[in-house]
């Protein structure tokens, strides 16, 4: 028992521990990839959107945005974002004759940085997604007199998400093993939490061990949730 | 010899465009060119070391033999539960920082240099993610071709090795590309411990003159190398068709 | 350390923050360079460069805000306005002042080399040695400067990390500035320097933005004034025992 104590100690909770730190550091990655997620799937059915669209003034721009975010690394993204964003917050400030002295939170950052990121592989869910629905369904519409507007309203949109969710799922495992990267740009979310906790108490191993298992149960759950989900979304649709 | 080698490459490609780039990439230019090279020659390393492991992998997941099949699930299972920093930390910080007295004069000579510590997560990690995605193509190869080639006495390994396998990756070829790519992208975060890639080094170069245009610089490098691999799957596509067809 | 750094942490939740009443001078330091600067464990900001801060903030009669930010973002920190001064060991260099501005020095630094008090290296074979130093530091840009931009450097986010993985034995030196050095030193049985402190003339200055003139002046006035009553030597000498001026 005693040996125990002294391996795990550092990781016990209350005064001297850092047990309850890292929850709340796991608390943080959580509404980080929360928002993340959130935030990019706006952005991604807008860009899918874009993509899908007629004019090329949309349709160029939203393909040279994914191509570059899924050719240059998370980690790169997040740093320019960082540094970036307040640079270009205040230059805005300046330049519409307001003082500048604005700062973007961190938090704010990385969940615009993560965003960003993922907007590009959701569009990409997303327009497949657009693209798997039966043409023959669309067709069917058209002959009954539907409008475009309605196809789309009633027979491609509620199928999105059917056909969506199982790259949505892997989506947010990505975003959440993703969210690690913010403590690079010193955000306090679990990863940085350990690394603090294994500098100050000299147990490197012990701390990251911990972030790694607490990152593990948190992907595990989510994938529990993920297979239900997919299940839901298979509901009353016959097997090809 | 071999580093020297890397040097002369990266000095003769700066020389060569030092006519046509601009201040601040004339300067830093070989510092971006060597770390580009350690970024290739890791992720080569890595993804090609990983391919085999991943068969590996897969076959003994597979197997139906539990001493076998248990830990290759384990290790599928943890390197993609746990994002790729947190491995790179814990094997680099977390074990590095046991030290030569706990580890052994053979094991610390591994742990002590940044690089192979890098390159060990990378490939365990792309291993990973590539044995399930072999997996996923196994489970589109007609099962029936496995019983017909058991049936006629070939034993179970030759028949996923011959049979079965390149089936599965022909299929997979696709999604193996994107996590090429992907790998390439994860790469990055070696720097954090110290090896000195594309990132690490533009990380330096940034750190001294705080100029943005230093992060795009390296975007563009890293996007060159996306278009490299794309171009590189897909050439590997056209031949599996061709020679499928035939 | 931490429970200052996860305070902060929460309270960058918050949307972005205007820049604060003019009266209230914001400081920044790192809160991670022992003796000069960093946090106690009740998240209270210490070290010499906090009290010579405090000092100049009294003598100059104005209330001061001191943060902690991490080096790597404390210069673009500065010129967004997020503070106003840099009081953080910082060395006055060409490269920082196309970016910055500095008030005079308010200490000399030096470098220094450490590594096992057994080993065989000394400063003229040093290139063949690997060197560990904090990213983005003096130390850093010195060994990048001498030895070029091949040689075995190590760089690390923090100057912990670099002495963690030369306790380990993984890095054979570390580059760091004279003062902390010799801290770490007198910490960690069986290291030491290697051969005498360097002087690389480099003086440290505090940091504020370009063309602020009026602040840099009432920063050198309040320096001379607490050089002059003996202020500044009290911190000193409390700290090293020595006047680092």
């Amino acid at each position: 028992m005693e040996t125990l104590h002294t391996l795990l100690g550092p990781l016990s909770f209350g005064q001297g521990g850092w047990g309850d730190d890292l929850l709340k550091g796991a608390f943080l990655t959580l509404q980080l990839a929360l928002c993340a997620m959130t935030a990019g799937l706006v952005l991604g059915l807008l860009l899918a959107g874009a993509k899908l669209s007629s004019s090329r003034l949309l349709r160029w721009p939203a393909s040279g945005y994914t191509l570059f975010v899924r050719g240059v690394p998370e980690f790169l993204i997040l740093l320019i974002v960082f540094f970036g964003s307040d640079r270009l917050l205040n230059w805005t400030a300046t330049s519409l004759g307001l003082e500048a002295g604005y700062e973007v939170p961190k938090f704010l950052a990385a969940v615009i940085g993560l965003s960003l990121i993922f907007a590009a592989y959701a569009c990409e869910i997303f327009r497949g997604a657009y693209l798997a629905v039966p043409t023959g369904q669309i067709e069917a519409g058209a002959a009954i007199g539907l409008t475009r507007r309605q196809v789309f309203l009633r027979i491609r949109f509620p199928q999105l998400w059917r056909f969506a969710i199982p790259g949505l799922g892997n989506l947010w495992m990505v975003v959440l093993k993703d969210t690690s990267l913010a403590a690079v740009i010193a955000l306090n979310e679990l990863l940085r939490i350990a690394k603090l906790g294994g500098e100050t108490e000299i147990r490197p191993l012990l701390f990251f061990t911990a972030a790694g298992v607490i990152y593990l149960i948190m992907t595990s759950v989510s994938d529990i949730g993920r297979a239900s989900l997919e299940a839901r979304a298979r509901r009353g649709v016959a097997e090809v | 010899m071999y580093q020297e080698f890397k040097y002369l490459i990266s000095d003769s490609v700066c020389a060569g465009l030092s006519p046509l780039s601009g201040d601040l990439f004339g300067k830093a230019c070989p510092r971006f060119i060597d770390g580009f090279l350690v970024t290739i020659e890791l992720l080569v390393l890595a993804c090609g070391i990983g391919f085999f492991l991943a068969i590996g992998l897969t076959l003994a997941r597979m197997s139906g033999r539990r001493p076998l099949a248990w830990p290759a699930t384990a290790l599928v299972y943890v390197f993609r539960g746990t994002p790729l920093l947190v491995q790179l930390w814990i094997i680099y910080f977390g074990f590095g920082s046991l030290g030569e007295d706990i580890l052994g004069p053979i094991l610390w000579s591994f742990f002590k240099n940044p690089w192979l510590v890098g390159l060990l997560v990378l490939t365990l990690n792309t291993s990973a993610y590539v044995s399930e995605i072999f997996r996923g193509g196994l489970a589109n190869v007609d099962r029936g071709q496995l019983e017909a080639a058991l049936s006629i006495g070939m034993p179970w390994l030759r028949a996923m090795r011959r049979i079965m396998l390149p089936q599965a990756i022909r299929i997979a070829w696709p999604a193996y590309g994107n996590e090429l790519v992907l790998m390439m992208k994860g790469s990055a975060l070696i720097s954090t411990i110290t090896v000195l890639d594309l990132m690490g080094q533009t990380r330096t170069v940034f750190a001294r003159n705080f100029d943005l245009t230093t992060y795009l610089y390296a975007a563009i490098l890293y996007l060159v190398l996306a278009g490299l691999i794309t171009a590189f799957v897909n050439t590997i596509e056209r031949r599996m068709q061709l020679s499928a067809g035939r | 350390m931490k429970k200052s750094t996860i305070t902060a942490g929460l309270m960058a939740l918050a949307l972005g923050t205007a820049a604060q009443a003019e009266d209230v001078l914001r400081i920044a330091t790192e809160g991670a360079y022992p003796p000069f600067n960093n946090v106690t464990a009740d998240g209270e900001l210490v070290g010499f460069d906090v009290e010579i801060a405090k000092a100049l903030c009294a003598e100059m009669k104005r209330e001061c805000e001191i943060v902690a930010q991490d080096w790597d973002g404390i210069i673009p920190g500065l010129v967004n306005d997020k503070y106003d001064a840099i009081v953080a060991s910082m060395s006055i260099t060409e490269e920082r002042q196309q970016a910055i501005d500095f008030t005079d020095p308010y200490y000399s630094n030096y470098l220094s080399v450490v590594a096992a008090s057994d080993t065989e290296i000394t400063q003229d074979t040093l290139k063949d040695a690997s060197i560990g130093a904090q990213r983005s530091t003096i130390g850093s840009q010195w060994a990048e400067d001498t030895y070029g931009s091949r040689a075995d450097i190590r760089l690390y986010d923090t100057n912990p990390a670099a002495f963690s993985d030369l306790k380990a034995g993984r890095v054979d030196t570390v580059v760091v500035d004279f003062l902390p050095g010799a801290a770490w030193v007198g910490e960690n049985d069986g290291f030491g320097f290697v051969g005498d402190r360097i002087d690389i003339e480099d003086k440290i200055g505090i940091g504020i933005r370009k063309g602020e003139a009026d602040l840099a002046a009432a920063l050198n006035a309040a320096l001379a004034a607490i050089r002059a009553n003996g202020t500044y030597e009290a911190i000193s000498v409390e700290y090293f025992g020595v006047d680092i001026f």
